[in-house]
């Protein structure tokens, strides 16, 4: 058990180490509301240019395996939550049982997302490889799903960077380096994973519930 | 003052001697040298892009180079002088060494990070040089849409991913520099009690970090686009080009204040110290930075008034910019009120600074010139444009640099330099500046456009003016090299504090411990409180 936290050269105390480390997660996320924003931004002015094609294409895509999805990802964050808050009490084994559950669900994400991507290759969706479809506003559908594999994709990546991370933060607790007086990166990853999960909740509807409304 | 102090033994510079030793370095102060080693190696690459431009443009005819190499040359000239020597300059070296100094802490909050931006950099410029090497890339630094997608036949996707890699470095100094000013302060170190360098830096950090990630995000869309075919720029395939440059320049725009607000923290230093006077209003030119820099994320459509965008975005955008006017007129009214009944020193980084308050105030008032809607559509893509950014990026941020350069080496180095060279090489660059960007307002209010290699033949007189102009600067810019390598080898020790200025930075030795100070200070004053009537020498 190392239950001694290292103050690092730089800091006074454990108390300024852990606001810093806590300033520069949020500093960070902020960043990556940044990167999503520019492409929450090319998606609405594409929409803007042709509406109609935005509606077509979203009633492409598969609302079942996205719905489903969007409740993976959610219970996700619950049980992160939960991982943090064990964590924070001194549960180690709670907060490992919790952060695995986390993964799986995590990996369960990318699964069912792998899927859907098959289907939609299978579907001929996907821009500059298979992409065929029939009617008008083929230009305008063929832009759509260039977003929506180009912003899915970017999420993933970041769900995959958030596997990793938990893992990591995982096999710390196994190992008992954290005590309810320094759990900080447990915190952080909580607040990344969090993050991820806030993209999808945009994500979900501009993509998969646009053009259902009627 | 200069002559105690023995060198330290335990100062950063004598902390391990082997190349891994630096390359490994987490310490701030080795990470701003390395920085600075980089900047300078890419600002003079930069300068021979430069050169070649400055040749080609002594007549009127294409001689020198073909009209292709000239796209390569400028491009290359604004990729690199702008995201490998700009951008990084003040903040990554200055800002590295100095913000710990400053508000007394040992280090930035994030060490590795801090060493894995530089790393980051080099990345970012292997990529850029790789491009550079290959055969270059001609489409300006600005890689408008569909040129960049679809038509240019050279290596943008290379080219876009070292920027993409350099920004990464910026987002990390800026997110070091937030947490750092916001949580390692010394005991008494009000925000109100910073020097204003740290304010200007805090600023600058912002941008890096709201600003920097829609860059990335746009030439990573761009590359895609390029490569597969399909994309949201490109009209062909019912993208929108200028939904491009709103997200270019939503980043670019206000990059333009990372290279001027840090030269603003500097001038605020140096003119103090050698008009030994308190700063003048010295609230409301801690809120003018932070001013500065939130507008300057609004302006960014004023580069948009002659492409299409409505006239009332327009509008807008043409107001918000003048708007942006007014804080930095409080800066250079506030600068000026300083000196004022100042016992004034003309030391080499005062003259420095002094020419960049001049040069500052042109390329500011010829700013509001270009923003107003009018105006823009006669001198839009001309040389105008030309002249009044570089009054800003050279004349501005460039001169402060050097200033930068000069004021602090004693501190980085232990050392001192001639003067009389600094002095003369201040000289130098001031006028080879003006001689080199000056006739350049005139070419452009006369219809000379951008970026060709050919011009009319009654062009020609004041072309050679400027590539006169440019070789003058070009010595000026040498000249350091040569007696700041004397200063490295056989100048004389510089002590703790040669100038006799106020902040933290120079109450430790120099150069400063490996932990910056023996005893982390206690701060009872505000900054800047050179007693107001003194002979000089303090």
């Amino acid at each position: 058990m190392a239950s001694a936290v290292v103050v690092a050269r730089q800091f006074d105390d454990t108390d300024q180490q852990r606001r810093a480390s806590d300033l520069g997660m949020w500093v960070f996320l902020a960043t990556e509301v940044l990167f999503f924003g520019a492409l929450f931004v090319a998606y609405t002015a594409t929409r803007v240019h042709d509406p109609a094609a935005f509606e077509i294409a979203s009633r492409l895509t598969n609302v079942t395996l996205g719905s489903i999805n969007t409740g993976v990802l959610l219970t996700s964050s619950l049980v992160m939550a939960l991982a943090v808050r064990s964590a924070k009490l001194g549960l180690r084994r709670a907060s490992i049982v919790f952060m695995g559950a986390t993964i799986v669900l995590g990996i369960a994400f990318l699964a069912i997302k792998g899927t859907e991507y098959w289907l939609d290759y299978a579907g001929h969706l996907v821009p500059a490889i298979n992409f065929s479809h029939p009617g008008p506003h083929a230009g305008g559908v063929e832009n759509f799903f260039y977003l929506y594999f180009f912003m899915t994709g970017v999420h993933s990546l970041h769900m995959l960077v958030g596997i990793v991370t938990v893992s990591v933060l995982l096999i710390m607790a196994a190992r008992g380096d954290f005590t309810p007086w320094y759990f900080t990166p447990v915190e952080l990853g909580g607040l990344y994973w969090h993050l991820i999960d806030i993209v999808w909740v945009f994500l979900y509807p501009l993509l998969y519930l646009v053009g259902r409304s009627s | 003052m200069s002559t105690l102090a023995l060198p330290s033994r335990d100062n950063y510079l004598d902390n391990g001697f082997s190349l891994w030793s630096w390359l490994s370095s987490i310490d701030h102060k080795r990470i701003a040298i390395l920085y600075a080693i980089s900047i300078t190696l890419f600002f003079f690459i930069g300068g021979a892009a430069a050169t070649l431009m400055r040749l080609e443009l002594i007549t009127p005819t294409g001689d020198l180079v073909s009209a292709e190499t000239y796209n390569k040359l400028f491009t290359m000239h604004g990729v690199i002088m702008v995201w490998f020597f700009l951008i990084p300059s003040i903040p990554s070296t200055f800002g590295n060494f100095l913000v710990p100094l400053m508000i007394g802490a040992r280090d930035l909050a994030f060490p590795r990070l801090n060493l894995a931006s530089w790393y980051l950099y080099v990345a970012g410029g292997l990529f850029t040089v790789g491009a550079l090497i290959a055969g270059g890339v001609d489409t300006g630094w600005t890689f408008y849409t569909p040129f960049s997608t679809m038509f240019s036949n050279t290596h943008v996707i290379a080219d876009a991913a070292g920027v993409f890699v350099v920004g990464f470095s910026s987002i990390l100094t800026g997110l070091n520099f937030i947490v750092t000013i916001h949580k390692m302060r010394a005991p008494g170190m009000t925000w109100f009690r910073l020097p204003l360098f740290v304010w200007s830096m805090y600023a600058t950090a912002i941008i890096f970090v709201l600003a920097t990630p829609v860059l990335a995000m746009t030439l990573f869309l761009l590359a895609i686009e390029r490569f597969a075919g399909v994309g949201v720029f490109d009209p062909a395939l019912g993208g929108d080009p200028l939904l491009f440059q709103h997200l270019f320049w939503f980043y670019s725009h206000p990059a333009v204040y990372v290279m001027i607000l840090p030269a603003m923290g500097v001038a605020s230093e140096i003119i103090t110290c050698f008009a030994r006077r308190n700063v003048f209003a010295y609230r409301s030119m801690a809120f003018a930075v932070l001013a500065i820099a939130i507008i300057g994320f609004l302006v960014w459509g004023h580069h948009m008034f002659v492409s299409g965008q409505s006239i009332y975005a327009g509008m807008v955008f043409s107001i918000l910019t003048f708007l942006v006017a007014i804080p930095s007129a409080i800066k250079v009214f506030n600068w000026t009120a300083t000196l004022y009944k100042g016992s004034i020193r003309f030391d080499a980084p005062m003259l420095y600074l002094l020419g960049f308050v001049a040069l500052f105030t042109i390329g500011g008032m010829t700013g509001l010139i270009l923003a107003s809607l009018a105006l823009d559509v006669h001198l839009h893509d001309t040389y105008f444009v030309i002249a009044h950014f570089h009054y800003i990026m050279v004349g501005g941020a460039v001169m402060a640099f050097l200033g930068a350069v000069h004021f602090w080496w004693p501190k980085i180095t232990g050392r001192l330099y001639s003067d009389r060279w600094a002095r003369f090489a201040a000289i130098v660059v001031f006028v080879g500046f003006n001689l080199t960007f000056f006739p350049q307002f005139i070419l452009g209010y006369l219809g000379m456009p951008r970026r060709y290699h050919e011009y009319p033949a009654q062009f020609q007189v004041l072309n050679v003016l400027s590539s006169a102009g440019a070789s003058v600067l070009a010595i000026g810019y040498l000249l350091p090299l040569f007696y700041l390598y004397w200063s490295l080898r056989y100048g004389p020790r510089a002590g703790p504090n040669p100038w006799g200025a106020k902040g933290l930075e120079w109450q430790t030795s120099s150069p400063p411990p490996v932990d910056n100070f023996a005893t982390i200070p206690i701060v009872t004053e505000a900054p800047y409180q050179y007693a107001p009537v003194e002979s000089g020498h303090g």
